[in-house]
Order: C-alpha cells, then sequence, then structure tokens
C-alpha cells in the first residue's frame, strides 16, 4: 500500500502491508529509530510522536491511515548539536536513567505543553473551566500516559516544569 | 496480526454500502486487538477522514457532537466543560493524554471490555467465541460486572464517557445501509449479555454519524470515579450525577455507573426514590441499596457491591451538601 508521511518536514513513500503501524514503518522503513517500541499496545508511551502538533501513541496507528499527515518524531525536535528546550532540561535534570522512554517523554512532554496553553483542563484541575496553573500534580496527570520503568519521574517532572517556566 | 484490505472512505456511503467491512476510527482498541487477534477483520474501512468532526449546536438548545470527534477535542470544547461537566470530567477521567487525542465519540462509545478472559484467545469467552463458555465466572473477576450480567457474560463496560451520556439522556445518530438516518437513544443502544458477541443495536454496515445532548440541565453535575490508581486506569466504580434541589427537595436527579455494569447502567428506580425527597444521608443509602438490590457478585467483585453503594453516596452529597 503506497502512503505518503510527512515526517519531520520531509515527505517520505512508502509501499508496506497495511498492517504496518506507523511506529514500525517510522523505524523499520525510513530507519528514524529514535521513536521507541515498549510495549507496542498504547500502554506505555514510548513509542509517542506528533501527528499534525498533536501527540498520539504510533504503536496503535496504521501508517496507512497517515497518508499526508505532518508527523514529528524525536529527530525532528533537536539533535546533538542543536537541542530543544525539553531536551536541554530533560539532560540538565537527569530525566532518564536508561533513556528508552526517553523520546517519547519528551515528544508527549512537548506537545502536552501545548495543550496546556491551549488551556485544556485535566483531571486533577480544580476548575473546567478557570486556566488550570502547571503545577507538579498537573503534570504528574497529563504524563500518565508515559511510563517510566527507572522511575525518574521526579526529575522529569522537574525538565518538564523548567521548560514550561522558560516558555512563560 | 491477520492480512486485511484496507479501504478508505471519502464518504458515509463508502461505510454504509460495505456492511462486511470493521470501521476503524482512531483504532485505539481496535488496532490492540487485532494484534492479539481476539479481533480478525476481513477488510478495514477507515473512517478518519470524513466530515464527522463538529461539534454544533442543536435547534432544540442541546449540542451535536459528531461521531470522529476526539475524545481531546470534546474535553476541552468550552460548551461542554461549562454546559455539561459531567461529560468533560468523564473523558478527563478516562485513558491518557495519548489516548485521547486518537480516540473518537463514536468509538469510545463501541469499545471492548478488558475482561482478561475476552483477550486472551487460549481461553473460553463467549463474546470472543460464542459458545466456548466463560472463564470469569469461576475464574480472575475483579474488574467484572455485578449488575446486568448474565450466566453467559460477566464483562463489564469500560467506557467512562458512555456513563456521563448516559446519565445526560444522549441520543445517537446513525446512518443506514439505505443511507437513512435512524436516532436510537443510548438507553436502548446497548444489550443485556444474553448473546455476548452482540453489544449493541448497531446493524452491520451502519455508521454512528453524532451523539446529540438536549439542551443543558438545571443543577449541579459531576463525574466521579474511583480506580485501583489515580490516572490512566479502568473504574471499578465510577459515577455521573446531576441533581437538582430546590425549597430543600430534590427536583431533579440523573444518575448513571460505570465499572459495575454490562453497560454504562442507568436505573430509574434509584432516581425515582430521589426525586421529592430532602437530601439526607439517609435517603442517599436508601437510593444506594435500590442501586445494588439486583447486583449478582461473584468472588473477586464482591467488594463493588459497598464500592458502588459509597461512590454513589459520596457523589450525591458532593452535589447536595449534605455533610453526614
Amino acid at each position: 500500500m503506497r502512503t505518503t508521511l510527512t515526517v519531520n518536514g520531509k515527505d517520505h513513500s512508502l509501499d508496506a502491508d497495511p498492517r504496518t503501524s506507523l511506529l514500525d514503518a517510522l523505524r523499520n522503513h525510513l530507519n528514524l529509530t529514535g521513536t521507541k517500541k515498549g510495549c507496542d499496545h498504547g500502554q506505555c508511551g514510548a513509542c509517542t510522536v506528533m501527528i499534525n502538533g498533536r501527540r498520539i501513541n504510533s504503536c496503535l496507528s496504521l501508517a496507512c491511515m497517515h497518508d499526508g499527515d505532518e508527523i514529528t518524531t524525536i529527530e525532528g525536535l533537536g539533535d546533538e548539536h542543536n537541542l530543544s528546550d525539553m531536551q536541554q532540561n530533560f539532560v540538565k535534570h537527569d530525566g532518564f536513567q536508561c533513556g528508552y522512554c526517553t523520546p517519547g517523554q519528551i515528544c508527549s512532554a512537548t506537545a502536552m505543553l501545548e495543550e496546556f496553553k491551549a488551556g485544556w483542563p485535566s483531571n486533577v484541575s480544580g476548575s473546567l473551566t478557570a486556566s488550570p496553573e502547571l503545577t507538579d500534580a498537573e503534570i504528574s496527570e497529563r504524563m500518565s500516559g508515559n511510563i517510566c520503568r527507572c522511575a525518574a519521574y521526579p526529575n522529569i517532572v522537574d525538565a518538564i516544569r523548567e521548560t514550561a517556566e522558560e516558555k512563560s | 496480526m491477520k492480512q486485511f484490505d484496507y479501504i478508505r472512505a471519502s464518504a458515509n456511503s463508502d461505510v454504509t454500502r460495505t456492511p462486511d467491512a470493521t470501521i476503524i476510527a482512531g483504532g485505539t482498541n481496535l488496532l490492540d486487538l487485532m494484534k492479539l487477534e481476539v479481533m480478525t477483520p476481513d477488510k478495514l474501512v477507515d473512517i478518519s477522514r470524513l466530515d464527522l468532526k463538529q461539534i454544533t449546536p442543536t435547534r432544540d438548545g442541546g449540542l451535536r457532537i459528531g461521531a470522529l470527534v476526539t475524545n481531546s477535542d470534546l474535553a476541552a470544547d468550552m460548551t461542554v466543560r461549562e454546559d455539561y461537566a459531567a461529560l468533560s470530567s468523564a473523558l478527563l477521567a478516562g485513558a491518557s493524554g495519548q489516548l485521547r487525542n486518537k480516540a473518537t465519540t463514536g468509538g469510545n462509545l463501541l469499545q471492548r471490555t478488558r475482561c482478561y478472559y475476552f483477550y486472551d484467545t487460549d481461553q473460553p469467552c463467549n463474546k470472543r467465541e460464542p459458545g466456548s463458555g466463560c472463564g470469569a465466572m469461576e475464574g480472575a473477576n475483579r474488574l467484572h460486572a455485578i449488575l446486568g450480567v448474565t450466566d453467559k457474560c460477566i464483562a463489564s463496560h469500560p467506557s467512562d464517557m458512555a456513563v456521563a451520556m448516559q446519565m445526560l439522556g444522549a441520543e445517537i445518530e446513525i446512518e443506514g445501509t439505505d443511507g437513512a438516518s435512524r436516532t436510537v437513544p443510548l438507553s436502548e443502544f446497548y444489550l443485556i449479555p444474553t448473546d455476548p458477541a452482540v453489544e449493541t443495536v448497531l446493524q452491520s454496515g451502519e455508521l454512528i454519524t453524532a451523539v446529540t445532548l438536549p439542551a443543558p440541565a438545571e443543577g449541579n453535575q459531576t463525574y466521579r470515579k474511583v480506580r485501583d490508581r489515580a490516572s490512566y486506569a479502568f473504574a471499578m466504580a465510577s459515577v455521573a450525577a446531576r441533581i437538582e434541589v430546590s425549597e430543600g427537595k430534590i427536583t431533579q436527579a440523573a444518575i448513571a455507573c460505570g465499572g459495575i455494569g454490562s453497560m454504562p447502567w442507568r436505573d430509574p428506580a434509584v432516581e425515582e426514590a430521589l426525586v421529592g425527597q430532602e437530601p439526607s444521608a439517609t435517603l442517599f443509602s436508601k437510593a444506594a441499596d435500590i442501586l445494588v438490590a439486583d447486583a449478582a457478585p461473584k468472588d473477586g467483585n464482591a467488594f463493588k457491591v459497598p464500592l458502588a453503594r459509597r461512590t454513589l453516596i459520596a457523589t450525591l452529597k458532593e452535589l447536595t451538601g449534605v455533610q453526614q
């Protein structure tokens, strides 16, 4: 099945079995191995990428369903010479141990801050209609789709909080 | 995953004219089930590009939610946050940020149970393989339903969103194979599992196009969810409720429960017991007794009887300000 994926601003033409998940297309067909396969069932968040600016689990998505969509992976956020603010703060705060969940954490956190900026409430927001404050509880709740087996959570929260403070 | 033919729908009729195809929208539940070969469709029709993504006011002051509105867009919609707060809260209490960005309104209504035996193709399951038996009856049944169950199936319905919609009196707009639309109240959409493989009144080739909510009603509303961890977990028990109190008496009550039923559970007898009465802990306890009067617990989920009672009582106290 021929599909065009726009990944990190570049068009890629792909001829793959319709069963190919977006995650497998990125890793195995386009050689973008920054996006990680953890559970492959949408539970761990290691495969998080952005589609048209929204974070999603790429393991629970078929590549052929994203023909023409703008996909952003960890490789599109920055590289070793030019880290994004979120990447920089994960390094600064040691927001990882083994690092396997980290690309998913960073993609998720980057998109999460946009959701927050758009005024989306969360399950821990005191009010559904007032603009929430980005407390640690808000960060934890909004990031609950990203599991870290090394439990670097306190440092992940620190990295996200500092990125949000820099942006505001 | 088994092989399938993939069709991308560009019009509703591409779906309604392909009754042998399985519909995929967000895919967050279906693809999971296909990977495990719990579901093995020969043909997938992808509706994600159809024009069903709008939230619009209805002529009678209600809200029409397109079937492809994502759970996150619906939760963040200002009209929903202001006028249908229980729905926004229920959506935000479900799944994760990533899943809510993909999961759709129609798909959420049709998501399948998380019963372990349904998910494990080595186990008997009357829902997955009619007539094979039910592993949950005498097995691990902590997640399972205590209301609306049969001797064939005790699977619980997993949705939070649908519980709030049940309480709000939602209706489902369905386009049929002849292109004509029909409307089904959500209260008549789900089926008791006498044939556990048939979960709703939806027929092959029919497409959910929208969910409509009636005009906002008076009173306080909320969604309370009790689960094993504070985020990203299914409900053990949940309550969506709206209560109006006027001159010291309850004048309106709408209540639906999640985590405890084979479907988003609404029992009119619970509401009738409240209306016309003065809010009190005694009254709420009586209503909770009515809720669980027909409960059929198993060893693993017997805790849901007191949990459902307490969750309902706590919700009613919160909404009415009753302290004790």
